[in-house]
């Protein structure tokens, strides 16, 4: 068949990093030969990993297009298919259809600060633009991180917050929420919003890229306008049940716009034009 | 390509048929022995009926299966294989006596698979249909094809529209390259138009369809949802046998270390449609749900894909177990 | 008629309910299920042989539930899905008014579950007397021909689930064939798919259904489901000496045991 839009790229297990008891990463490479020459994708932008025989399920790509040889993802155990894609080993094949989506648009960014806020399990969405925008350092202002988790143990890429932490052109602070600390922990203690709101960063000249859980949001929000920040300025992904990801099966919109061809990436503005089915 | 008219003889009518049923896959409507019209593959023509208003299911099923094989594979820890699915296998079908509002539904449904990125499974399906459609002569309480556009003699996604004439002949609209080349399989069978008139039936216009896509644009909160939803059950009968709904489900199955990927039918009126593995529901309620079904068929769309999703043929109405009018529900959104 | 609208205004009026649900008329002169919340739309409510909708299906409903206390406009098969789901701990009596109506239309009074079971018990608890040639017919053929009977008629189903959401007894949340870790049922309609979830439903049903025919009626393909979860009710009876919906203290006749079995074991 000449281009069967269903049919996933067959990847390889290369790598696997248990982020936390129920977090994986996976890193993948393509199998057969000329598929990695031809797959480019963009910060943002997600796919549908599968299982043969269980099933497919939506995860971001977590990995910066920058990096050529592999993509990433990073999921929990929640339902079938995740489950089943946890208890795959190193050499195993996960199926990949994508990159689907719209991406962050970084190069609007260009010569702007860049403000990252992330709670728990959201921090995948944002590690790939994060990751992407310190590879093209120059072009950027200053890079805060603000990454917040319920305790020391739901942390994700903790080997890469360690990295990001002794960059001296990142500026990164980590949370837990009182209660979640470790009696060695370092970083702060307190729920995200309200770290947030310590650390005041300037709104002047500073994009927000906010994602997290929606208790979460809910809080964030009024500090970043009380910082200054305007919703056009302030980006986040939205997530919402998938299945073909391309705008076909019906599934994924929230009002008029598919969440698999207008987003996931979305600024705030847009949100807020949004019906509430999401 | 021009509109020619021709005319049938009722005798000719029977000839043309046994003409293309002894060489091809014909998908003509028969009335079953429990009363249900349904279509079947090359049934004797004295089971064709000429009579029926609407089918029970559409025949969205010949271009958008209920069941649709996307690859095979086989998956064992040493190997994982694809096998994709050779769709040069798909024979070329005639559909018969499919009523206007049946065959509009093809463009629609293409403006859903072939937007943006190509579905070749639905393509390569459509390209194999040829649709020789039966204007309407009658029409009952639960069509309203003129509200949506559309007319019982309209030749939107036709290629050869058969209509009855007062005599009792048939008139022969042939309207594409398509339903050229299959006269000119049988020319002698193709008269020169008699004059007579046709019998098409009335369809009452039951609301504005543009007024109502007007209105739906502001009214999301509005109380009408629930009010006019409670009794809705939440089954899947409207959307499957609506011949314009795809909504569709991906599912795996396998048989030791084989298996497939399929599609298959789904409802945005399920109230699993929508959820998320971690328990979150966008659509919790039925009213939320029925809300979708309207707004996607006719605000979300005619913005998109500039095409109404409904082609007023009346299913949904007449199989729902608990009378949720459609046209209807439509009605009161055009005056609220 | 006008003492069941009557009946209906009062209680909105009084608030003792916040909502009735009853009947409409619907589409072409049938009827159609109604909820009804002011009182002055309660002239909308009709009685008549189109209104054969079970109406308990809303019962378990969150949105119905949400709205109170809730009068009901049952009929016999009504009454008796009330008084299985009140056994099953999905109503509780104390929310609902029971608006009794007899097969002629005419409107009783039932002013507390005892009368109901009482009412309940006068009539034969057995499958409808129109449903029991066919019954017979199919019980006539051997199990293969049986079979292939039952595959003919599934072959039509294309798995809307308006049989399953028709039905009073089928509350479930997460239905047995939306369970998918492990799938017990295929999803797709093919005919597997189709025969594993009609026989799934049949043998759910088992000890519970009380033969409304509702699942039969709202199949939009034209099959006799009805058939499979009546006979099995009849199979019930044979074995159990139970019917369903008799009395809210029923325990469930396939997974109950009782140390006085018959059988020595829990199958």
């Amino acid at each position: 068949m000449n281009n069967n839009i269903y049919k996933p790229y067959l990847m390889e297990i290369e790598h696997i990093v248990e982020e936390t008891p129920d977090v994986r990463t996976f890193r993948l490479k393509f199998t057969a030969p000329g598929d990695a020459e031809k797959f480019s994708f963009k910060a943002g932008q997600f796919g549908e990993y599968s299982v043969m025989g269980e099933g497919e399920s939506t995860f971001c790509v977590a990995s910066s297009p920058t990096r050529k040889d592999y993509i990433e993802c990073t999921f929990r155990k929640a339902g079938r298919v995740t489950n089943a894609l946890a208890n795959l080993e190193v050499g195993d094949t996960v199926g990949f259809r994508g990159p689907y989506g719209n991406t962050f648009p970084i190069e609007q960014w260009e010569g702007k600060n860049l403000l990252y806020i992330a709670g728990g399990i959201a921090l995948p969405p944002m590690r790939c633009v994060i990751w992407n925008t310190i590879d093209l350092r120059e072009k950027y202002g200053d890079i805060t991180i603000i990454y917040g988790a319920r305790s020391v143990t739901d942390l994700v890429y903790k080997h890469e917050l360690k990295e990001w932490s002794e960059r001296p052109d990142v500026k990164l602070i980590t949370t837990v929420d009182p209660g979640g600390q470790t009696p060695d922990w370092k970083g702060e203690i307190g729920f995200v919003p309200t770290i947030l709101e310590k650390a005041a960063p300037s709104s002047e000249n500073t994009v927000a890229i906010l994602c997290g859980p929606p208790v979460m949001i809910k809080f964030t929000m009024p500090i970043l306008n009380k910082l200054g920040f305007r919703d056009k300025d302030i980006y986040t992904t939205l997530e919402n049940r998938m299945k073909c990801g391309f705008g076909k099966c019906g599934r994924c919109n929230v009002g008029k716009i598919f969440v698999c061809k207008d987003g996931p990436v979305f600024t705030y503005e847009q949100i807020r034009s949004l019906p509430e089915e999401y | 390509m021009e509109t020619t008219i021709k005319s049938l003889r009722k005798q000719s009518l029977e000839k043309l048929y046994n003409h293309l049923a002894s060489s091809q896959k014909i998908y003509a409507p028969i009335v079953t022995s429990d009363k249900q019209v349904e279509f079947r593959y090359n049934p004797e023509f004295r089971d064709v009926t000429f009579e029926h208003i609407r089918s029970t299911l559409s025949v969205k099923n010949v271009v958008f299966p209920k069941i649709e094989n996307l690859f095979y594979f086989t998956n064992t820890k040493e190997e994982s294989i694809i096998k994709d699915i050779d769709l040069n296998i798909i024979p070329e079908v005639v559909l018969w006596g499919v009523h206007p509002c049946d065959s509009a539904a093809f463009d629609i449904l293409r403006s859903i698979f072939c937007w943006d990125i190509k579905d070749e499974f639905f393509s390569k399906r459509l390209e194999k249909i040829t649709v020789i459609t039966l204007s309407c002569h009658k029409s009952d309480e639960f069509c309203f094809c003129t509200s949506v556009n559309l007319s019982p003699d309209s030749v939107k996604g036709s290629d050869i529209q058969l209509s009855l004439l007062q005599n009792g002949d048939y008139q022969a609209e042939i309207l594409t390259e398509k339903g050229n080349e299959l006269v000119s399989q049988v020319p002698d069978l193709f008269e020169q138009p008699s004059g007579e008139k046709k019998v098409i039936a009335g369809v009452k216009n039951k609301f504005d369809n543009k007024k109502v896509t007007s209105n739906l644009s502001g009214v999301f909160e509005h109380p009408f949802w629930i009010r006019n939803s409670l009794r809705c059950i939440g089954c899947g009968a409207c959307a499957f046998v609506c011949p314009v709904c795809a909504c569709f489900d991906i599912q795996d199955e396998t048989k030791g270390k084989d298996g497939r990927r399929y599609r298959c039918w789904d409802s945005c009126g399920f109230s699993l449609f929508t959820l998320h593995t971690s328990g979150h529901n966008p659509r919790q309620i039925q009213s939320q749900r029925w809300r979708q079904r309207i707004m996607h068929k006719f605000s979300y769309m005619p913005d998109r894909n500039n095409a109404l999703g409904c082609v007023g043929c009346g299913r949904c109405s007449s199989s729902c177990p608990v009378d949720m009018n459609l046209a209807e529900q439509l009605e009161a959104l055009q005056n609220i | 008629m006008n003492s069941l609208v009557n009946r209906a205004k009062m209680l909105l009026e009084e608030k003792s309910v916040n909502v009735v649900i009853g009947y409409e008329a619907g589409t072409g002169g049938t009827a159609r299920p109604a909820f009804i919340s002011e009182s002055a739309d309660a002239e909308k409510l009709i009685y008549n042989e189109h209104c054969v909708h079970n109406l308990a299906v809303y019962l378990s409903k969150q949105e119905v539930r949400k709205m109170g206390k809730i009068g009901i406009v049952a009929a016999l098969p009504v009454m008796r899905s009330i008084l299985m789901l009140i056994a099953e701990h999905q109503v509780d009596p104390e929310n609902i008014v029971i608006m009794g109506i007899s097969h002629d239309g005419s409107l009783l009074d039932i002013e507390n579950i005892q009368v109901m079971k009482d009412y309940i018990s006068k009539s034969d608890p057995g499958n409808p007397e129109r449903y029991k040639d066919k019954l017979a017919e199919l019980n006539k053929l051997s199990m293969e021909e049986r079979f292939e009977y039952w595959q003919k008629e599934l072959s039509k189903c294309i798995k809307c689930y308006a049989c399953r959401q028709a039905c009073p007894m089928c509350y479930c949340t997460r239905c047995a064939v939306e369970v998918n870790q492990p799938q017990w049922i295929s999803v797709k309609s093919d005919i597997s798919g189709n025969m594993e979830w009609h026989i799934l439903r049949a043998m759910h049903l088992a000890g519970r259904c009380i033969s409304c025919g509702e699942c039969g009626r709202a199949c939009p393909v034209g099959i006799d489901c009805h058939l499979l979860t009546m006979h099995l009710s009849d199979q019930v009876y044979k074995y159990f000496r139970v019917y369903a919906g008799l009395s809210e203290k029923m325990s469930s006749v396939l997974s109950t045991y009782e140390p006085n079995d018959k059988e020595n074991f829990i199958i």
